[in-house]
Protein backbone atom coordinates (compact mmCIF):
# COMPACT_ATOMS: atom_id res chain seq x y z
CA UNK A 1 0.00 0.00 0.00
CA UNK A 2 2.66 2.47 1.06
CA UNK A 3 4.76 1.66 -1.99
CA UNK A 4 1.81 2.38 -4.23
CA UNK A 5 1.14 5.65 -2.45
CA UNK A 6 4.71 6.69 -3.05
CA UNK A 7 4.40 5.88 -6.74
CA UNK A 8 1.53 8.31 -7.04
CA UNK A 9 3.30 11.23 -5.45
CA UNK A 10 6.30 10.51 -7.65
CA UNK A 11 4.24 10.88 -10.81
CA UNK A 12 3.71 14.62 -10.85
CA UNK A 13 0.17 15.86 -11.18
CA UNK A 14 -0.60 19.04 -12.99
CA UNK A 15 -1.81 21.79 -10.64
CA UNK A 16 -5.58 21.70 -10.39
CA UNK A 17 -5.89 17.91 -10.52
CA UNK A 18 -8.98 16.98 -8.52
CA UNK A 19 -8.90 14.64 -5.52
CA UNK A 20 -11.13 12.18 -7.38
CA UNK A 21 -8.60 11.94 -10.20
CA UNK A 22 -5.74 11.39 -7.77
CA UNK A 23 -7.72 8.73 -5.95
CA UNK A 24 -8.62 6.99 -9.19
CA UNK A 25 -4.98 6.98 -10.22
CA UNK A 26 -4.03 5.57 -6.80
CA UNK A 27 -6.64 2.80 -7.03
CA UNK A 28 -5.39 1.94 -10.49
CA UNK A 29 -1.81 1.75 -9.27
CA UNK A 30 -2.85 -0.56 -6.42
CA UNK A 31 -4.63 -3.01 -8.75
CA UNK A 32 -1.76 -2.83 -11.17
CA UNK A 33 0.68 -3.72 -8.44
CA UNK A 34 -1.47 -6.59 -7.21
CA UNK A 35 -1.67 -8.00 -10.74
CA UNK A 36 2.07 -7.71 -11.25
CA UNK A 37 2.69 -9.65 -8.03
CA UNK A 38 0.19 -12.34 -9.05
CA UNK A 39 1.67 -12.58 -12.55
CA UNK A 40 5.18 -13.15 -11.30
CA UNK A 41 4.06 -15.67 -8.72
CA UNK A 42 2.38 -17.80 -11.38
CA UNK A 43 5.15 -17.24 -13.93
CA UNK A 44 7.82 -18.49 -11.53
CA UNK A 45 5.80 -21.62 -10.68
CA UNK A 46 5.17 -22.41 -14.34
CA UNK A 47 8.82 -21.82 -15.25
CA UNK A 48 9.97 -24.06 -12.42
CA UNK A 49 7.66 -26.92 -13.38
CA UNK A 50 8.47 -26.55 -17.07
CA UNK A 51 12.20 -26.59 -16.42
CA UNK A 52 11.81 -29.69 -14.26
CA UNK A 53 9.76 -31.45 -16.92
CA UNK A 54 12.17 -30.56 -19.73
CA UNK A 55 15.23 -31.46 -17.69
CA UNK A 56 13.77 -34.86 -16.88
CA UNK A 57 12.63 -35.56 -20.43
CA UNK A 58 15.98 -34.58 -21.94
CA UNK A 59 17.66 -36.69 -19.24
CA UNK A 60 19.62 -33.78 -17.75
CA UNK A 61 18.44 -35.18 -14.44
CA UNK A 62 17.59 -38.83 -13.91
CA UNK A 63 13.79 -39.15 -13.98
CA UNK A 64 14.14 -42.36 -11.98
CA UNK A 65 15.13 -40.28 -8.92
CA UNK A 66 13.61 -36.91 -9.68
CA UNK A 67 10.42 -38.01 -11.44
CA UNK A 68 8.76 -35.25 -13.47
CA UNK A 69 5.72 -33.04 -12.95
CA UNK A 70 3.62 -34.89 -15.53
CA UNK A 71 4.35 -38.25 -13.89
CA UNK A 72 3.48 -36.81 -10.48
CA UNK A 73 0.24 -35.42 -11.87
CA UNK A 74 -0.59 -38.81 -13.35
CA UNK A 75 0.16 -40.51 -10.03
CA UNK A 76 -2.06 -38.03 -8.18
CA UNK A 77 -4.81 -38.67 -10.71
CA UNK A 78 -4.51 -42.45 -10.27
CA UNK A 79 -4.54 -42.16 -6.51
CA UNK A 80 -7.60 -39.96 -6.45
CA UNK A 81 -9.59 -41.95 -9.00
CA UNK A 82 -8.46 -45.56 -8.50
CA UNK A 83 -6.96 -45.39 -5.02
CA UNK A 84 -3.47 -46.42 -3.98
CA UNK A 85 -2.09 -49.92 -3.71
CA UNK A 86 -2.95 -49.74 0.00
CA UNK A 87 -6.56 -48.71 -0.45
CA UNK A 88 -8.30 -45.41 -1.17
CA UNK A 89 -6.20 -42.26 -0.90
CA UNK A 90 -8.90 -40.45 1.03
CA UNK A 91 -8.75 -42.93 3.86
CA UNK A 92 -4.99 -42.45 4.22
CA UNK A 93 -5.41 -38.71 4.15
CA UNK A 94 -8.21 -38.97 6.69
CA UNK A 95 -6.04 -41.02 9.06
CA UNK A 96 -3.14 -38.58 8.83
CA UNK A 97 -5.44 -35.61 9.37
CA UNK A 98 -7.15 -37.25 12.32
CA UNK A 99 -3.78 -37.85 14.00
CA UNK A 100 -2.56 -34.34 13.23
CA UNK A 101 -5.71 -32.57 14.35
CA UNK A 102 -6.04 -34.50 17.63
CA UNK A 103 -2.33 -33.98 18.33
CA UNK A 104 -2.58 -30.31 17.42
CA UNK A 105 -5.66 -29.60 19.55
CA UNK A 106 -4.50 -31.49 22.64
CA UNK A 107 -0.94 -30.22 22.27
CA UNK A 108 -1.92 -26.59 21.93
CA UNK A 109 -4.54 -26.68 24.69
CA UNK A 110 -2.03 -28.29 27.06
CA UNK A 111 0.66 -25.86 25.92
CA UNK A 112 -1.55 -22.83 26.55
CA UNK A 113 -2.79 -24.00 29.96
CA UNK A 114 0.63 -25.00 31.28
CA UNK A 115 2.33 -22.01 29.66
CA UNK A 116 -0.10 -19.56 31.26
CA UNK A 117 0.01 -21.35 34.62
CA UNK A 118 3.80 -21.30 34.77
CA UNK A 119 3.93 -17.78 33.38
CA UNK A 120 1.73 -16.61 36.25
CA UNK A 121 3.60 -18.50 38.95
CA UNK A 122 7.22 -17.44 39.27
CA UNK A 123 8.16 -20.13 41.78
CA UNK A 124 6.75 -23.01 39.73
CA UNK A 125 8.36 -21.54 36.61
CA UNK A 126 11.78 -21.46 38.28
CA UNK A 127 11.41 -25.04 39.48
CA UNK A 128 10.09 -26.59 36.27
CA UNK A 129 12.03 -24.53 33.72
CA UNK A 130 15.06 -26.82 33.99
CA UNK A 131 13.02 -29.92 33.21
CA UNK A 132 11.31 -28.26 30.31
CA UNK A 133 14.69 -27.25 28.92
CA UNK A 134 15.97 -30.80 29.27
CA UNK A 135 12.96 -32.38 27.58
CA UNK A 136 12.91 -29.68 24.94
CA UNK A 137 16.49 -30.51 23.97
CA UNK A 138 15.42 -33.98 22.78
CA UNK A 139 14.93 -33.99 19.01
CA UNK A 140 11.26 -34.93 18.87
CA UNK A 141 11.45 -37.44 16.03
CA UNK A 142 13.65 -39.82 18.00
CA UNK A 143 10.62 -40.38 20.22
CA UNK A 144 8.74 -41.94 17.31
CA UNK A 145 10.09 -45.49 17.73
CA UNK A 146 9.56 -45.30 21.49
CA UNK A 147 5.93 -44.17 21.16
CA UNK A 148 5.28 -46.87 18.56
CA UNK A 149 6.81 -49.49 20.82
CA UNK A 150 4.71 -48.36 23.78
CA UNK A 151 1.45 -47.32 22.08
CA UNK A 152 1.40 -49.62 19.08
CA UNK A 153 0.96 -49.07 15.35
CA UNK A 154 -2.41 -47.31 15.62
CA UNK A 155 -3.63 -43.80 16.23
CA UNK A 156 -2.26 -43.25 19.74
CA UNK A 157 1.44 -43.31 18.89
CA UNK A 158 1.03 -40.75 16.09
CA UNK A 159 -1.10 -38.48 18.22
CA UNK A 160 1.51 -38.65 20.98
CA UNK A 161 4.23 -37.63 18.55
CA UNK A 162 2.16 -34.80 17.08
CA UNK A 163 1.37 -33.72 20.66
CA UNK A 164 4.99 -33.36 21.73
CA UNK A 165 5.83 -31.59 18.48
CA UNK A 166 3.13 -29.01 19.14
CA UNK A 167 3.21 -28.74 22.90
CA UNK A 168 6.63 -27.15 23.39
CA UNK A 169 6.22 -24.54 20.69
CA UNK A 170 2.85 -23.40 22.04
CA UNK A 171 3.99 -23.67 25.64
CA UNK A 172 7.00 -21.46 24.98
CA UNK A 173 5.01 -18.75 23.30
CA UNK A 174 2.20 -18.80 25.86
CA UNK A 175 4.75 -18.55 28.66
CA UNK A 176 6.62 -15.72 26.98
CA UNK A 177 3.38 -13.96 26.10
CA UNK A 178 2.30 -14.00 29.74
CA UNK A 179 5.67 -12.67 30.83
CA UNK A 180 5.51 -9.85 28.30
CA UNK A 181 2.06 -8.69 29.38
CA UNK A 182 2.20 -4.96 29.98
CA UNK A 183 2.79 -4.15 33.65
CA UNK A 184 0.83 -0.92 33.62
CA UNK A 185 -2.11 -2.80 32.14
CA UNK A 186 -1.91 -5.41 34.89
CA UNK A 187 -1.68 -2.74 37.59
CA UNK A 188 -4.62 -0.95 36.00
CA UNK A 189 -6.77 -4.10 36.06
CA UNK A 190 -5.88 -4.81 39.69
CA UNK A 191 -6.74 -1.29 40.81
CA UNK A 192 -9.98 -1.42 38.82
CA UNK A 193 -10.83 -4.39 41.04
CA UNK A 194 -9.81 -7.55 39.14
CA UNK A 195 -9.26 -10.69 41.20
CA UNK A 196 -6.37 -12.98 40.30
CA UNK A 197 -8.58 -15.19 38.16
CA UNK A 198 -10.21 -12.20 36.43
CA UNK A 199 -6.76 -10.81 35.79
CA UNK A 200 -5.59 -14.05 34.16
CA UNK A 201 -8.73 -14.50 32.11
CA UNK A 202 -9.41 -11.00 30.90
CA UNK A 203 -5.98 -9.39 30.80
CA UNK A 204 -3.13 -11.90 30.77
CA UNK A 205 -4.54 -14.44 28.31
CA UNK A 206 -5.83 -11.89 25.77
CA UNK A 207 -2.55 -10.04 25.81
CA UNK A 208 -0.63 -13.30 25.31
CA UNK A 209 -2.96 -14.23 22.46
CA UNK A 210 -0.87 -12.74 19.66
CA UNK A 211 2.14 -14.70 20.91
CA UNK A 212 0.06 -17.85 21.14
CA UNK A 213 -1.34 -17.40 17.65
CA UNK A 214 2.11 -16.92 16.21
CA UNK A 215 2.95 -20.39 17.54
CA UNK A 216 -0.31 -21.97 16.38
CA UNK A 217 0.54 -20.99 12.80
CA UNK A 218 3.70 -23.05 12.73
CA UNK A 219 2.54 -25.79 15.03
CA UNK A 220 -0.12 -27.27 12.78
CA UNK A 221 2.70 -27.93 10.35
CA UNK A 222 4.58 -29.56 13.22
CA UNK A 223 1.58 -31.73 14.04
CA UNK A 224 1.56 -33.00 10.45
CA UNK A 225 5.30 -33.69 10.67
CA UNK A 226 4.70 -35.65 13.87
CA UNK A 227 1.92 -37.72 12.32
CA UNK A 228 3.85 -38.46 9.13
CA UNK A 229 7.10 -39.34 10.85
CA UNK A 230 5.14 -41.65 13.13
CA UNK A 231 3.50 -43.30 10.15
CA UNK A 232 6.83 -43.53 8.47
CA UNK A 233 8.32 -45.48 11.32
CA UNK A 234 5.45 -47.88 11.66
CA UNK A 235 1.79 -47.82 10.71
CA UNK A 236 -0.91 -49.46 8.67
CA UNK A 237 -2.44 -46.34 7.14
CA UNK A 238 -1.60 -42.73 6.41
CA UNK A 239 0.31 -40.48 4.01
CA UNK A 240 3.54 -41.37 5.77
CA UNK A 241 2.90 -45.01 4.95
CA UNK A 242 2.34 -44.12 1.29
CA UNK A 243 5.68 -42.34 1.20
CA UNK A 244 7.34 -45.31 2.84
CA UNK A 245 5.85 -47.75 0.35
CA UNK A 246 6.74 -45.51 -2.60
CA UNK A 247 10.29 -45.40 -1.28
CA UNK A 248 10.37 -49.19 -0.95
CA UNK A 249 9.34 -49.64 -4.58
CA UNK A 250 11.56 -46.83 -5.91
CA UNK A 251 8.45 -44.93 -7.01
CA UNK A 252 9.76 -41.36 -7.08
CA UNK A 253 6.55 -39.96 -8.53
CA UNK A 254 4.60 -41.50 -5.64
CA UNK A 255 6.82 -39.82 -3.04
CA UNK A 256 6.50 -36.42 -4.67
CA UNK A 257 2.76 -36.92 -5.05
CA UNK A 258 2.46 -37.55 -1.31
CA UNK A 259 4.47 -34.41 -0.64
CA UNK A 260 2.14 -32.39 -2.85
CA UNK A 261 -0.86 -33.68 -0.89
CA UNK A 262 0.69 -32.72 2.44
CA UNK A 263 1.62 -29.31 1.06
CA UNK A 264 -1.92 -28.59 -0.04
CA UNK A 265 -3.36 -29.67 3.32
CA UNK A 266 -0.83 -27.61 5.31
CA UNK A 267 -1.50 -24.51 3.20
CA UNK A 268 -5.25 -24.98 3.67
CA UNK A 269 -4.81 -25.23 7.44
CA UNK A 270 -2.61 -22.13 7.48
CA UNK A 271 -5.25 -20.22 5.54
CA UNK A 272 -7.96 -21.33 7.97
CA UNK A 273 -5.81 -20.29 10.92
CA UNK A 274 -5.21 -16.83 9.48
CA UNK A 275 -8.95 -16.40 9.03
CA UNK A 276 -9.67 -17.33 12.64
CA UNK A 277 -6.89 -15.05 13.86
CA UNK A 278 -8.10 -12.10 11.81
CA UNK A 279 -11.53 -12.53 13.30
CA UNK A 280 -10.22 -12.75 16.86
CA UNK A 281 -7.73 -9.94 16.45
CA UNK A 282 -9.94 -7.29 14.91
CA UNK A 283 -8.89 -4.98 17.71
CA UNK A 284 -5.36 -4.83 16.37
CA UNK A 285 -4.12 -1.79 14.48
CA UNK A 286 -4.28 -2.22 10.71
CA UNK A 287 -0.55 -2.22 9.88
CA UNK A 288 -0.22 -5.57 11.60
CA UNK A 289 -2.66 -7.05 9.11
CA UNK A 290 -0.67 -5.73 6.22
CA UNK A 291 2.46 -7.59 7.16
CA UNK A 292 0.73 -10.89 6.66
CA UNK B 1 -17.95 7.89 63.45
CA UNK B 2 -17.47 11.62 63.55
CA UNK B 3 -13.71 11.54 63.72
CA UNK B 4 -13.53 9.41 60.54
CA UNK B 5 -14.84 12.34 58.56
CA UNK B 6 -12.04 14.48 59.78
CA UNK B 7 -9.12 12.13 59.21
CA UNK B 8 -7.05 13.02 56.14
CA UNK B 9 -7.59 11.02 52.96
CA UNK B 10 -3.95 10.04 52.69
CA UNK B 11 -1.13 10.13 55.19
CA UNK B 12 2.44 9.08 54.52
CA UNK B 13 4.37 9.23 57.78
CA UNK B 14 8.18 9.03 57.69
CA UNK B 15 8.01 6.55 54.85
CA UNK B 16 11.09 5.00 53.29
CA UNK B 17 11.19 2.66 50.36
CA UNK B 18 14.22 0.65 49.30
CA UNK B 19 14.68 -1.52 46.24
CA UNK B 20 17.09 -4.38 45.83
CA UNK B 21 18.93 -4.09 42.53
CA UNK B 22 19.74 -7.29 40.58
CA UNK B 23 23.33 -7.07 41.85
CA UNK B 24 22.07 -7.19 45.42
CA UNK B 25 22.70 -3.53 46.27
CA UNK B 26 19.90 -1.64 47.93
CA UNK B 27 18.65 1.58 46.37
CA UNK B 28 16.67 4.11 48.33
CA UNK B 29 13.84 5.68 46.37
CA UNK B 30 12.10 7.47 49.25
CA UNK B 31 13.56 8.68 52.52
CA UNK B 32 11.65 10.03 55.53
CA UNK B 33 8.80 11.05 53.30
CA UNK B 34 5.85 12.73 55.00
CA UNK B 35 2.77 13.96 53.19
CA UNK B 36 -0.84 14.60 54.13
CA UNK B 37 -3.71 14.94 51.68
CA UNK B 38 -6.97 16.27 53.10
CA UNK B 39 -10.31 15.06 51.81
CA UNK B 40 -11.25 16.76 48.56
CA UNK B 41 -7.83 18.32 48.26
CA UNK B 42 -5.86 18.45 45.02
CA UNK B 43 -2.18 17.89 45.65
CA UNK B 44 0.49 18.02 42.96
CA UNK B 45 3.90 16.43 43.43
CA UNK B 46 6.79 17.79 41.37
CA UNK B 47 10.41 16.75 41.37
CA UNK B 48 13.31 15.92 39.11
CA UNK B 49 12.96 12.99 36.72
CA UNK B 50 13.46 9.62 38.34
CA UNK B 51 13.48 10.91 41.91
CA UNK B 52 10.82 8.50 43.17
CA UNK B 53 7.61 10.44 42.58
CA UNK B 54 5.78 7.43 41.19
CA UNK B 55 6.85 5.33 44.16
CA UNK B 56 4.75 7.46 46.48
CA UNK B 57 1.66 6.59 44.45
CA UNK B 58 2.39 2.87 44.42
CA UNK B 59 2.63 2.96 48.20
CA UNK B 60 -0.84 4.46 48.46
CA UNK B 61 -2.40 1.91 46.10
CA UNK B 62 -0.99 -1.00 48.04
CA UNK B 63 0.82 -2.34 44.97
CA UNK B 64 4.01 -1.67 46.92
CA UNK B 65 4.62 -1.56 50.66
CA UNK B 66 6.94 0.76 52.55
CA UNK B 67 10.30 -0.46 53.88
CA UNK B 68 9.77 1.74 56.91
CA UNK B 69 7.16 4.20 58.12
CA UNK B 70 3.42 4.14 57.77
CA UNK B 71 0.93 4.73 54.96
CA UNK B 72 -2.67 5.44 55.96
CA UNK B 73 -5.68 5.81 53.71
CA UNK B 74 -8.86 7.31 55.23
CA UNK B 75 -7.31 6.87 58.64
CA UNK B 76 -6.59 3.15 58.29
CA UNK B 77 -3.29 1.50 57.39
CA UNK B 78 -2.99 0.20 53.82
CA UNK B 79 -3.24 -3.58 53.71
CA UNK B 80 -4.00 -4.31 50.06
CA UNK B 81 -5.54 -2.70 47.02
CA UNK B 82 -8.16 -0.30 48.28
CA UNK B 83 -11.37 -0.22 46.22
CA UNK B 84 -11.81 3.48 47.00
CA UNK B 85 -8.71 4.34 44.98
CA UNK B 86 -8.55 5.15 41.29
CA UNK B 87 -5.34 5.39 39.28
CA UNK B 88 -4.60 7.07 35.96
CA UNK B 89 -1.38 5.86 34.38
CA UNK B 90 1.25 7.68 32.38
CA UNK B 91 1.36 5.02 29.71
CA UNK B 92 -1.60 3.66 27.84
CA UNK B 93 -3.09 1.16 30.25
CA UNK B 94 -6.32 0.55 28.33
CA UNK B 95 -7.03 -3.01 27.20
CA UNK B 96 -6.46 -2.85 23.44
CA UNK B 97 -8.62 -5.89 22.64
CA UNK B 98 -11.69 -4.35 24.23
CA UNK B 99 -13.86 -1.69 22.68
CA UNK B 100 -14.10 1.71 24.34
CA UNK B 101 -17.28 0.85 26.22
CA UNK B 102 -15.92 -2.53 27.31
CA UNK B 103 -12.88 -0.75 28.68
CA UNK B 104 -15.00 1.61 30.71
CA UNK B 105 -17.18 -1.27 31.94
CA UNK B 106 -14.16 -3.25 33.14
CA UNK B 107 -14.10 -1.82 36.67
CA UNK B 108 -17.77 -2.41 37.56
CA UNK B 109 -17.65 -5.89 36.01
CA UNK B 110 -14.52 -6.82 37.95
CA UNK B 111 -16.33 -5.63 41.06
CA UNK B 112 -19.24 -7.93 40.34
CA UNK B 113 -21.89 -5.48 39.14
CA UNK B 114 -24.54 -6.77 36.71
CA UNK B 115 -23.71 -6.33 33.05
CA UNK B 116 -26.76 -4.21 32.20
CA UNK B 117 -25.95 -2.00 35.14
CA UNK B 118 -22.32 -1.62 34.07
CA UNK B 119 -23.32 -0.85 30.49
CA UNK B 120 -25.64 1.92 31.60
CA UNK B 121 -23.01 3.43 33.86
CA UNK B 122 -20.37 3.20 31.12
CA UNK B 123 -22.69 4.95 28.62
CA UNK B 124 -23.23 7.70 31.14
CA UNK B 125 -19.50 8.19 31.69
CA UNK B 126 -18.69 8.12 28.01
CA UNK B 127 -21.27 10.87 27.52
CA UNK B 128 -19.60 12.89 30.27
CA UNK B 129 -16.20 12.72 28.59
CA UNK B 130 -17.79 13.36 25.19
CA UNK B 131 -17.06 9.99 23.60
CA UNK B 132 -20.55 8.58 23.09
CA UNK B 133 -19.98 8.28 19.36
CA UNK B 134 -16.92 6.07 19.89
CA UNK B 135 -18.44 3.33 22.07
CA UNK B 136 -17.64 0.55 19.63
CA UNK B 137 -14.19 1.76 18.60
CA UNK B 138 -11.00 0.06 19.67
CA UNK B 139 -8.37 2.10 21.50
CA UNK B 140 -5.93 2.07 18.56
CA UNK B 141 -8.55 3.87 16.48
CA UNK B 142 -8.58 6.84 18.86
CA UNK B 143 -6.20 9.76 19.28
CA UNK B 144 -3.99 10.04 22.36
CA UNK B 145 -6.29 12.61 23.97
CA UNK B 146 -9.37 10.46 23.38
CA UNK B 147 -7.63 7.43 24.87
CA UNK B 148 -6.84 9.50 27.95
CA UNK B 149 -10.49 10.46 28.24
CA UNK B 150 -11.43 6.79 28.07
CA UNK B 151 -8.90 6.16 30.83
CA UNK B 152 -10.50 8.94 32.92
CA UNK B 153 -13.99 7.47 32.40
CA UNK B 154 -12.64 4.01 33.24
CA UNK B 155 -11.29 5.36 36.53
CA UNK B 156 -14.14 7.68 37.49
CA UNK B 157 -16.85 5.07 36.86
CA UNK B 158 -15.72 3.29 40.04
CA UNK B 159 -16.46 6.44 42.02
CA UNK B 160 -13.01 6.72 43.60
CA UNK B 161 -12.66 8.79 46.75
CA UNK B 162 -8.95 9.03 46.10
CA UNK B 163 -7.55 9.67 42.66
CA UNK B 164 -3.89 9.01 41.96
CA UNK B 165 -2.42 10.30 38.72
CA UNK B 166 1.06 9.46 37.52
CA UNK B 167 2.08 12.02 34.90
CA UNK B 168 -1.15 11.20 33.11
CA UNK B 169 -0.92 13.82 30.38
CA UNK B 170 2.82 13.88 29.74
CA UNK B 171 2.48 12.03 26.42
CA UNK B 172 -0.06 14.48 25.00
CA UNK B 173 0.60 17.52 22.88
CA UNK B 174 0.31 20.92 24.55
CA UNK B 175 -3.13 21.90 23.19
CA UNK B 176 -4.69 18.55 24.06
CA UNK B 177 -3.10 18.72 27.48
CA UNK B 178 -4.83 22.00 28.30
CA UNK B 179 -8.17 20.52 27.24
CA UNK B 180 -7.51 17.51 29.45
CA UNK B 181 -6.73 19.80 32.39
CA UNK B 182 -10.13 21.47 32.02
CA UNK B 183 -11.77 18.08 31.71
CA UNK B 184 -10.03 16.78 34.81
CA UNK B 185 -10.91 19.83 36.93
CA UNK B 186 -14.55 19.54 35.88
CA UNK B 187 -14.73 15.83 36.73
CA UNK B 188 -12.88 16.40 39.98
CA UNK B 189 -15.19 19.20 41.13
CA UNK B 190 -18.17 16.91 40.52
CA UNK B 191 -16.63 13.82 42.12
CA UNK B 192 -15.12 15.62 45.15
CA UNK B 193 -12.23 13.16 45.27
CA UNK B 194 -8.87 13.73 46.87
CA UNK B 195 -6.20 13.87 44.20
CA UNK B 196 -2.47 13.24 44.14
CA UNK B 197 -1.12 14.36 40.80
CA UNK B 198 2.48 13.50 40.02
CA UNK B 199 4.11 15.52 37.27
CA UNK B 200 7.40 17.01 36.16
CA UNK B 201 5.58 19.96 34.61
CA UNK B 202 5.53 22.76 37.18
CA UNK B 203 2.96 24.93 35.37
CA UNK B 204 0.60 21.98 35.17
CA UNK B 205 1.02 21.47 38.91
CA UNK B 206 0.29 25.10 39.77
CA UNK B 207 -2.66 25.37 37.39
CA UNK B 208 -4.40 22.33 38.85
CA UNK B 209 -3.47 21.96 42.48
CA UNK B 210 -4.31 23.37 45.90
CA UNK B 211 -0.90 22.38 47.19
CA UNK B 212 2.37 21.68 45.44
CA UNK B 213 4.94 19.38 46.99
CA UNK B 214 8.49 19.86 45.74
CA UNK B 215 10.66 16.76 46.13
CA UNK B 216 14.43 16.57 46.34
CA UNK B 217 16.61 14.68 43.87
CA UNK B 218 16.53 10.96 44.75
CA UNK B 219 16.28 9.54 47.33
CA UNK B 220 13.18 11.69 47.40
CA UNK B 221 12.03 13.53 50.45
CA UNK B 222 9.79 16.57 50.75
CA UNK B 223 11.76 19.74 50.15
CA UNK B 224 8.99 22.29 50.47
CA UNK B 225 5.24 22.67 50.28
CA UNK B 226 3.48 25.55 48.54
CA UNK B 227 -0.18 26.39 48.96
CA UNK B 228 -1.60 27.67 45.68
CA UNK B 229 -4.16 30.28 46.50
CA UNK B 230 -5.71 30.81 43.09
CA UNK B 231 -9.50 31.08 42.94
CA UNK B 232 -11.61 28.20 41.61
CA UNK B 233 -13.12 27.39 39.20
CA UNK B 234 -9.96 27.94 37.20
CA UNK B 235 -9.66 28.30 33.46
CA UNK B 236 -6.41 26.51 32.80
CA UNK B 237 -5.86 28.05 29.38
CA UNK B 238 -5.93 31.59 30.79
CA UNK B 239 -4.64 31.23 34.31
CA UNK B 240 -1.02 30.97 33.23
CA UNK B 241 -1.03 34.65 32.17
CA UNK B 242 -2.12 35.95 35.57
CA UNK B 243 0.46 37.72 37.68
CA UNK B 244 -0.06 35.57 40.77
CA UNK B 245 0.43 32.42 38.67
CA UNK B 246 3.69 33.80 37.31
CA UNK B 247 4.85 34.66 40.82
CA UNK B 248 4.14 31.13 42.04
CA UNK B 249 5.90 29.75 39.01
CA UNK B 250 9.01 31.83 39.62
CA UNK B 251 9.24 31.06 43.34
CA UNK B 252 8.69 27.32 43.03
CA UNK B 253 10.94 26.99 40.00
CA UNK B 254 13.80 28.63 41.90
CA UNK B 255 13.31 25.93 44.50
CA UNK B 256 12.92 23.05 42.05
CA UNK B 257 15.80 24.15 39.86
CA UNK B 258 18.42 23.27 42.46
CA UNK B 259 17.11 19.72 42.66
CA UNK B 260 16.91 19.36 38.90
CA UNK B 261 20.50 20.54 38.63
CA UNK B 262 21.64 18.13 41.35
CA UNK B 263 19.89 15.29 39.61
CA UNK B 264 21.36 16.29 36.25
CA UNK B 265 24.86 16.61 37.62
CA UNK B 266 24.55 13.17 39.21
CA UNK B 267 23.37 11.59 35.98
CA UNK B 268 26.23 13.20 34.07
CA UNK B 269 28.87 12.11 36.58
Amino acid sequence: MTDAAMDISAGAFRPGTSDAEIEAAAAKAVTHRRRTVMFWRIAILVAFLALWEIAARLAWIDPFFYAMPSAIAVRLYEWTTEGTSEGPLWYHLYVTMEESVIGFVTGSVAGIIIGVALGRNRMAADIFSIYIKVINSIPRVVLAPIFIMILGLGLASKVALAFVMVFFVVFHNAFQGVREADRAMIANARILGASNWQLTRSVIVPSAMSWIFASLHVSFGFAIIGAIVGEFVGSRYGIGLLINIAKGSFDAAGMYAAIVIVMVVALGAEYLMTMVEDRLAKWRPQPLHETQ
Amino acid sequence: MIHEKTTPAIELINVSRRFLSPTGKSLTALRDFTMTVERGEFVAVVGPTGCGKSTTLNLVTGLASPSAGEVRVMGAPVTGIDPRIGFVFQSDALFPWRTVIENVMAGPLFRGRAKSDATAAARDWLARVGLSRFEQHYPHQLSGGMRKRVALAQTFINGPEILLMDEPFSALDVQTRVLMHEELLRLWSEAKASVVFVTHDLEEAIALADKVYVLTAGPATVKSIYTIDLPRPRVVADIRYEQSFIDYSRTIWADLKEEVETSYARAAA
